[in-house]
């Protein structure tokens, strides 16, 4: 086994999880702290990320009122706009091939990613974490059967994978948007099963859900109350980093011409494939307009995956060391080593699945958390202490 | 775990055997996903003409469309079995003969596009783990974020607008002139440049390489930073090593702690990045190949998905898949040459 395996096990919330039963979430605002703490790049990159990121859904959510036109307008007071006409004062970005208002394609265009970007992550969030969660709880063939599935879809190269799922779903009644939509969650649903599947493994093993197994809770129980609120924890960073994922799948299947139908909304990678044949034209507006929408609203996901992961990551994070030692030393060590006992169960559960090693990295953002096992438990638990 | 770790040859068994059922899984579900696709092949591939209802009926029957697809199934994996991923509907060309013509332009761009991503991400990851948390490390690790933001055709797109319009450094990317060299080369290994390369046709081999240049670094940029951030990673946590501790103790300069010690060590890890790259690499060449015209296996793909022609498109991504399976095994094995830790 390489070093990745410990990634999930960030479970290590164990003990508080325990030692306050009615709060599942055990966490908020600790992350809250942390991100208050933020400093320097990582303080930097979430920012930016939050920053852009709330840009790209106000841009969609206000579209309607902020645009210009509509996506499918060529036209102003029966007067039609100039083919490919260059930016000006009724055409900001200037008009494409069709006559239509690039400006107003980039802004209905937020929208159409906001729209497939949520429903997607929803979807693969819902599925995922389910499957991960019943699958690490019961075993058994079920779950030799689905890691095999998910693995097969993981190796897969990400955009075929979703080319592929396109292709099947098209006559699905629904429109693009829930189609795209379907089909980018085929190829994100692995990434939470995998995570959520092995914290799963190594929280079912924790004392507190021997416990509750020996009071007679049933398994959805169990799941339910002491695991979910555990394995839960991994997600959010993934899911900043699905999110832009998406909008780059979304992208690139319009751009292939496997999305959205160009009647039906207004999508940015349709427009840059329309746009190629303008660059030999000497036509530079209309491609980069959208490219730089499609570049922003990703990035923006990415630095606020980044930052968040900056922020949260133990090993990652610098800590100002004046505060955290004191206390550790004064407070019973048994608060540690209680934490660090799930860690460790987590050591045979990762080997019952030997391809998991090899792509669980295969996201830099995961591979980036892998040193965050026990550690995460040694620098929480002082600031716990001190409240 | 057990410490009684088998042989190389063992672990090299294992890891085959596993990969048997992810190949059958895989090729189960292209298959399926395909045939439950809408859309007929053979309509779609009459493009335009119309057909009567009994030449459809013959079409179909001919290409063995009407049987059961428990049938269909059997026979192409079968067929798989032997290597042949069967004839495409629109033109009758068999997918080996598609594989074979144009994996090699494939092949040209994805081994470009890693040797971009290794010459920019290894030293800029380096660097960036060197003097993390000074300017250095913010401007290369928000570069990496970036480049890894932009989808391949949006990098593509824009590096035509740049370098090729606006500042005319590059002639118009697309391999146009791929067919005049195809014609005055003789093929031998299906890899335009080193069929020209060959031929002794060194102009050809310039023109190939000018225009190799935009889509490799398009392509390349995209994974590059994947290295710089796992080099990167790697070398911090390296650097934390006792034994890195122990050189420093022993009064060795830190320059020479770091380019010594810790360096080789922090670049183990990239092979496997390497590997679990190919993939990407190779869905975005689809994007890259489209954007550039490149005469690779994923403009054939994106052709034949336009013509619902859904044996060719499950041959090439059939084939793709098993590439990176096939590759990801190579890595482990290399891997556990290198580290003995890795084996099982």
């Amino acid at each position: 086994m390489t070093s990745m395996q410990t990634t999930p096990p960030v479970t290590t919330v164990a003990p508080s999880a325990a030692r306050s039963k009615g709060r599942r979430f055990s966490g908020p605002r600790q992350t809250l702290g942390l991100i208050r703490e933020a400093h320097g790049i990582g303080k930097f990159m979430l920012w930016s990320g939050i920053v852009l990121s709330t840009l790209f859904v106000l841009t969609a959510l206000l579209a309607p009122w902020i645009s210009p036109y509509d996506f499918d307008t060529y036209q102003d007071g029966g007067e039609r706009f100039p083919k490919l006409g260059e930016p000006s004062g009724t055409n900001t970005f200037g008009t494409t091939v069709q006559s239509l208002d690039v400006l107003s394609r980039v802004i209905w265009g937020a929208r159409t990613a906001l729209e497939v970007m949520v429903l997607a992550v929803v979807f693969s969030l819902i599925v995922g974490v389910l499957l991960g969660l019943v699958s690490g709880f019961f075993g058994g063939w079920l779950d030799r059967i689905l890691v095999l599935i998910m693995d097969t879809l993981f190796a897969f190269p990400y955009l075929l994978l979703a080319i592929v799922a396109a292709f099947m779903f098209q006559g699905l009644p629904g429109g693009g948007v829930l189609t795209t939509a379907i089909a980018i969650t085929v190829v994100y649903i692995p990434q939470y099963f995998r995570v959520v599947r092995a914290s799963t493994l190594s929280a079912r093993e924790a004392m507190y859900v021997e416990a509750a197994r020996a009071i007679g809770a049933k398994p959805g129980t169990i799941m339910r109350r002491y695991i979910f609120g555990n394995v839960i924890q991994s997600v959010p960073v993934i899911t900043t980093v699905n999110a832009a994922d998406a909008l780059s799948t979304l992208a690139g299947l319009g751009f292939l011409g496997f999305g959205i139908q160009p009647t039906e909304a207004a999508e940015w990678g349709y427009d840059v494939s329309r746009a190629l044949t303008d660059i030999n034209a000497d036509i530079w507006w209309t491609a980069t307009f959208p490219c730089v929408a499609i570049v922003l609203a990703i990035l923006g996901f990415t630095l606020l995956g980044e930052g968040l992961n900056d922020v949260l990551n133990p090993t990652m994070r610098r800590r100002k060391i004046s505060k955290v030692i004191i206390p550790a030393l004064t407070k019973p060590r048994t608060v540690v080593t209680v934490a660090a006992v799930p860690a460790q169960a987590d050591a045979p559960a990762a080997e019952s699945t030997e391809t998991e090693a090899e792509p669980a990295a295969a996201d830099g953002a995961e591979s980036t958390e892998t040193a965050e096992t026990a550690e995460t438990a040694g620098s929480e638990q002082p600031q716990e202490e001190g409240k | 775990m057990s410490q009684k770790s088998g042989s190389l040859g063992r672990y090299f068994v294992i890891r085959l055997a596993m990969a048997v059922p992810m190949v059958l899984i895989l090729l189960t579900l292209v298959f399926f996903m395909l045939r439950v696709a809408p859309g007929d092949p053979v309509t779609a591939s009459a493009g335009g003409a119309k057909m009567t209802a009994e030449q459809i009926a013959a079409k179909r029957h001919a290409a063995g469309f009407d049987r059961p697809l428990i049938n269909q199934y059997g026979e192409y994996l079968g067929n798989v079995v032997k290597g042949d991923f069967g004839t495409t509907i629109s033109d009758h060309r068999k997918v080996t003969d598609i594989i074979v013509e144009n994996g090699g332009a494939t092949l040209t761009l994805a081994l470009a596009a890693l040797f971009v991503a290794l010459v920019v991400g290894l030293p800029l990851g380096l660097l960036a783990g060197r003097y993390r948390d000074t300017g250095f490390d913010v401007a290369i690790r928000l570069f990496g974020i970036v480049t890894y933001a932009a989808p391949a055709f949006v990098l593509g797109a824009l590096a035509q607008i740049v370098f090729v319009k606006k500042l005319g450094w590059l002639d118009d990317s697309s391999l146009q002139a791929s067919p005049l060299i195809q014609a005055s080369v003789p093929t031998k290994s299906h890899i335009l440049i080193v069929d020209a390369a060959m031929a002794g046709d060194w102009n050809a081999v310039h023109n190939i390489f000018l225009h190799l240049i935009l889509p490799s670094v398009t392509l390349g940029l995209i994974i590059v930073g994947v290295f710089i951030r796992m080099v990167r990673v790697n070398l911090i946590q390296t650097l934390r090593g006792d034994y890195v501790e122990a050189a420093r103790a022993r009064g060795i300069r830190e320059h020479k702690v770091v380019t010594k010690h810790a360096f080789r060590n922090a670049l183990i890890p990239v092979i496997t990045v390497i590997g679990m790259q190919v993939a990407l690499l190779l869905g975005g060449s689809v994007l890259t190949e489209k954007t550039f015209s490149w005469p690779g296996l994923g403009n054939q793909l994106i052709n034949y998905l336009n013509a619902r022609d859904y044996i060719a498109v499950q041959g090439i991504v059939t084939f793709i898949a098993v590439v990176v399976i096939v590759i990801g095994i190579l890595i482990d094995f290399v891997n556990a040459l290198i580290d003995p830790r890795v084996r099982y």
